[in-house]
C-alpha cells in the first residue's frame, strides 16, 4: 500500500501499462509538462516525446488521431482536457470510435481512452463545469467509468487500457488531489460496483466526487439512526445491477445521487430499473437543469451538498 | 519505366471496373431510398443512401495505381471507387451493398461504410471530413511504428469547409507523416454548387498556407492524376510529410442515385460528359502506337461479367442471422443492453 493522491495514481497506472505495452501512447494538449492537473507527470520524460504527445488545440483531430492510430494497432490515452472541450471531438468519439467495430462488421477495434473529466471546479462557471456521463451512457459502444478514489483510479484506469472496447474516462476535476492508499495488484472490474458501508433502512447509489458527499451524508445520518448502504457505481455502462437490485431488495428503498442535471441523468435509469425489477420506493437526487453559475453564491444552487442528501434522505424515509 | 500501353490499360481495368459496379448499383438501387418526397419501395436490392462516383473514376484509378496493400487508405461516403481501387473483392462489396451476410460488414454497414481492412482501406464514412482525423492517426501510427507504408485520404470538395480538414493538415504538418490528401474535387456538395461556398482557392491554397505542397490536376485525365500522384506518393514514402493532391473532377449523377440533379444546369452537366475520364482514356490508349480498341473491349466485357456475377451473387447470399445485430459492439458489458 502506498499513499498516494488521485492524479498520482493515474501516472502510476499509465506508467505501467507503457512499461509493459509499448503500443501505449498518450496524445493531448499539454501533457508533455505533465497535463494541466499532474496527471501525466514525468511520463514524457521517462517514455518521450514520441509516446507522451503534446498536440495542438485541436480535439476533434486528437480524438480522430487517436481513433486512426487505434484501427493501426495503438492503444491511445486521449487526453480532452476537461469534458467541456470533448464535445468539440464528439463526432469523432460518437460516430466514429463507438460506431467503428459495429458498422464495419468487426473489421477493426479501437482500444483509446478517451479521459475527460467531469464535475464542478471551483469558479469555473458554465463550461467548465458540467457532468456528462449520461450522455455516454447513452452511446452503445463505449464503456464509461466514473473512479471516485485514488485506487479506483490506478486500477480502473489500468483495466480500461486492457480491455480494447472505446472507454470513456471521467475523472473529477476536483479530486485530483485527493490521497489514498493505492494497493497496486488490486485490480478491478469494469462494471463491479464497491459497498462504502452497509445499512438496512436505505440504498443510495453515487459516482464520482458525489460519492464523498454521500459518505458525509451517510455518517450524519447514522448519528440520526438511520443507516445507509452506499454504493459507488464506479461504471456507469456497464453499471452493476446485480449489486443495486441486491440491496435494494433489503432495504425497500432507493436514493440514487448524482452531480449532473438530475433531468434525464443516469439516476433516472437506475431508480426506473429498481422500480421496475423490485416495486422499489425510488428517489433521485441531482442538480437542477440550470447552468452552473460563476459567483459562489449562484454555482452553490448547482451543487447536491451533504445538507441536500441528508435532507432528502430524511424526507423520503419520513 | 513500365510500358506506357501497359500502364494505361491497368488504369482502364480500375476505372471500367467501377463504372460496371457504380452502374450496377444505380439500378440495384432504384425505389431503395426514401428521399426528396418519395416513399422507399421495399423491394430494391440495394436500400439507403447510395453515392455514385460515375464519371470520377480517373482519381481513385490514378491514385491508387501507386500504393501497396499495406498502405492505408480512408474515404468519403462515396467511396465505392477508392475501395475498388485499392484492392478490395468487389463480390463482397456489392454483398454489403445487398445488405448481406456474405458483405465486408456482413450487412452492419453498407455503401456509405464500405471497407476492406484486409487490403488497408480503413472505410468509406458517413460524415463529411471525418476521414481526415482518423488518416492523419494512421499515418501517426505508421510514422511511430517504422513502418514501410503510407496512408492516403480521399476527401471532397465539400469536405475543406470543415474544421477536421483544417486541424488535420496542420496535424500532418506538425508531426512530417506520411499521408497524401487527395482532394476530389466533383464541384458539388450535397444539392448546393460548391464554388460559392469555398471562400479563395481552395484545397491547394489551404494546404500551402500550412507549408503542405501540392498539385492541382486535371482529374478526369487519368495520366495526369497518375503522373501527379506517383511524384507525390514518391515523396511522401521517401518520407518528406504530408502531401496534397487536388484532382478537379465532376460528379455526374445526383447526391445520391435518387437525386436527379434537377438543381443544376443541363448546360454544365453536357459539358461534363465530354470530359468523361474513360472515354478520354480510350482515345488516349488508341493513340498508342501498336494499340488495339479489343484489348480494351475485352477488359470492358471482363469488368462486365464480373459485376453481372457479382450482383447474382450478391442475390444468392444469405441474409444475416438477426442475432448479429448484437455482436462486435463492445466486450465489455457485451449482453447488458438495456
Amino acid at each position: 500500500m502506498v499513499l498516494m493522491t488521485y492524479a498520482e495514481a493515474a501516472v502510476r497506472a499509465l506508467a505501467r501499462e507503457m512499461e509493459t505495452d509499448r503500443n501505449v501512447v498518450v496524445l493531448g494538449e499539454d501533457v508533455g509538462r505533465g497535463g494541466i492537473f499532474g496527471q501525466y507527470k514525468g511520463l514524457q520524460q521517462q517514455f518521450g516525446a514520441q509516446r507522451v504527445i503534446d498536440t495542438p488545440i485541436s480535439e476533434a483531430a486528437i480524438m480522430g488521431a487517436g481513433v486512426g492510430m487505434a484501427l493501426a494497432g495503438l492503444r491511445p490515452v486521449i487526453e480532452m482536457r476537461v469534458v467541456d472541450f470533448a464535445l468539440c471531438g464528439m463526432d469523432e468519439m460518437v460516430n466514429q470510435a463507438a460506431k467503428n467495430r459495429y458498422m464495419f462488421g468487426g473489421q477493426g477495434r479501437v482500444p483509446i481512452v478517451a479521459r475527460m473529466p467531469i464535475g464542478i471546479w471551483d469558479a469555473s462557471a458554465a463550461q467548465h463545469s458540467q457532468s456528462f456521463e449520461s450522455w455516454f451512457a447513452h452511446l452503445p459502444g463505449v464503456v464509461v467509468v466514473c473512479p471516485a478514489t485514488p485506487q479506483d483510479n490506478y486500477s480502473m484506469l489500468r483495466a480500461a487500457l486492457a480491455c480494447g472496447d472505446p472507454v470513456v474516462y471521467m475523472e473529477h476535476k476536483t479530486l485530483w488531489g485527493r490521497t489514498g492508499d493505492v494497493d497496486e495488484t488490486v485490480e478491478a472490474v469494469l462494471g463491479q460496483a464497491q459497498t462504502l458501508r452497509t445499512g438496512n433502512h436505505l440504498t443510495m447509489v453515487s459516482w464520482s466526487r458525489q460519492v464523498h458527499v454521500c459518505a458525509q451524508a451517510c455518517a450524519r445520518l447514522a448519528e440520526l439512526g438511520i443507516e445507509v448502504e452506499l454504493i459507488d457505481l464506479r461504471s456507469i455502462w456497464p453499471w452493476d445491477r446485480d449489486a443495486v437490485l441486491r440491496s435494494c431488495a433489503r432495504t425497500g428503498h432507493l436514493m440514487v445521487v448524482h452531480e449532473a442535471v438530475q433531468a434525464a441523468g443516469f439516476g433516472a435509469e437506475i431508480a426506473a430499473t429498481a422500480a421496475e425489477q423490485l416495486g422499489c420506493k425510488v428517489r433521485r437526487l441531482g442538480a437542477p437543469r440550470i447552468p452552473v453559475g460563476y459567483s459562489p453564491v449562484l454555482e452553490a444552487q448547482a451543487r447536491v451538498d451533504a445538507d441536500a442528501v441528508v435532507a432528502a434522505v430524511r424526507a423520503f424515509l419520513k | 519505366m513500365s510500358d506506357p500501353k501497359q500502364v494505361l490499360a491497368d488504369l482502364y481495368r480500375t476505372m471500367v471496373r467501377i463504372r460496371a459496379f457504380e452502374n450496377a448499383a444505380e439500378v440495384a438501387s432504384q425505389g431503395g431510398v426514401s428521399v426528396y418526397g418519395k416513399e422507399a419501395e421495399g423491394n430494391a436490392h440495394v436500400r439507403g443512401p447510395l453515392h455514385l462516383s460515375t464519371g470520377q473514376e480517373a482519381v481513385p484509378a490514378g491514385v491508387c495505381a501507386h500504393l501497396r496493400r499495406e498502405d492505408y487508405l480512408t474515404s468519403t461516403h462515396r467511396g465505392h471507387g477508392h475501395t475498388l481501387a485499392k484492392g478490395a473483392d468487389l463480390q463482397g462489396m456489392m454483398s454489403e451493398l445487398f445488405g448481406k451476410a456474405t458483405g465486408f460488414n456482413g450487412g452492419k454497414g453498407g455503401s456509405m461504410h464500405i471497407a476492406d481492412f484486409s487490403v488497408g482501406m480503413l472505410g468509406a464514412n458517413g460524415v463529411v471530413a471525418a476521414g481526415l482525423p482518423i488518416a492523419v492517426g494512421a499515418a501517426h501510427a505508421q510514422k511511430l511504428q517504422q513502418r514501410d507504408a503510407i496512408t492516403v485520404c480521399f476527401f471532397g470538395d465539400g469536405g475543406i469547409n470543415r474544421g477536421p480538414f483544417l486541424e488535420a493538415l496542420n496535424w500532418a504538418r506538425v508531426y512530417g507523416l506520411p499521408v497524401l490528401f487527395v482532394c476530389e474535387d466533383n464541384r458539388w456538395s450535397a444539392t448546393t454548387a460548391s464554388a460559392p461556398m469555398i471562400a479563395g482557392p481552395g484545397a491547394s491554397a489551404r494546404a500551402q498556407s500550412m507549408d503542405i505542397a501540392g498539385e492541382k490536376v486535371d482529374g478526369n485525365d487519368v495520366m495526369a492524376v497518375y503522373g501527379a500522384a506517383r511524384k507525390l506518393v514518391q515523396e511522401v514514402r521517401d518520407g518528406s510529410g504530408p502531401r496534397l493532391l487536388h484532382a478537379i473532377t465532376y460528379r455526374v449523377k445526383g447526391h445520391v442515385s435518387v437525386d436527379p440533379a434537377a438543381y443544376r444546369d443541363q448546360a454544365e452537366l453536357d459539358a461534363a460528359l465530354k470530359t468523361d475520364p474513360i472515354a478520354r482514356a480510350r482515345q488516349h490508349y488508341l493513340a498508342l502506337a501498336g494499340a488495339e480498341a479489343r484489348t480494351l473491349d475485352a477488359i470492358e466485357q471482363a469488368a462486365q461479367a464480373e459485376v453481372v456475377a457479382a450482383l447474382a451473387g450478391a442475390d444468392a447470399a444469405p441474409w444475416p442471422d438477426a442475432r448479429e445485430a448484437f455482436t462486435d459492439i463492445q466486450d465489455t458489458g457485451a449482453g447488458q443492453w438495456y
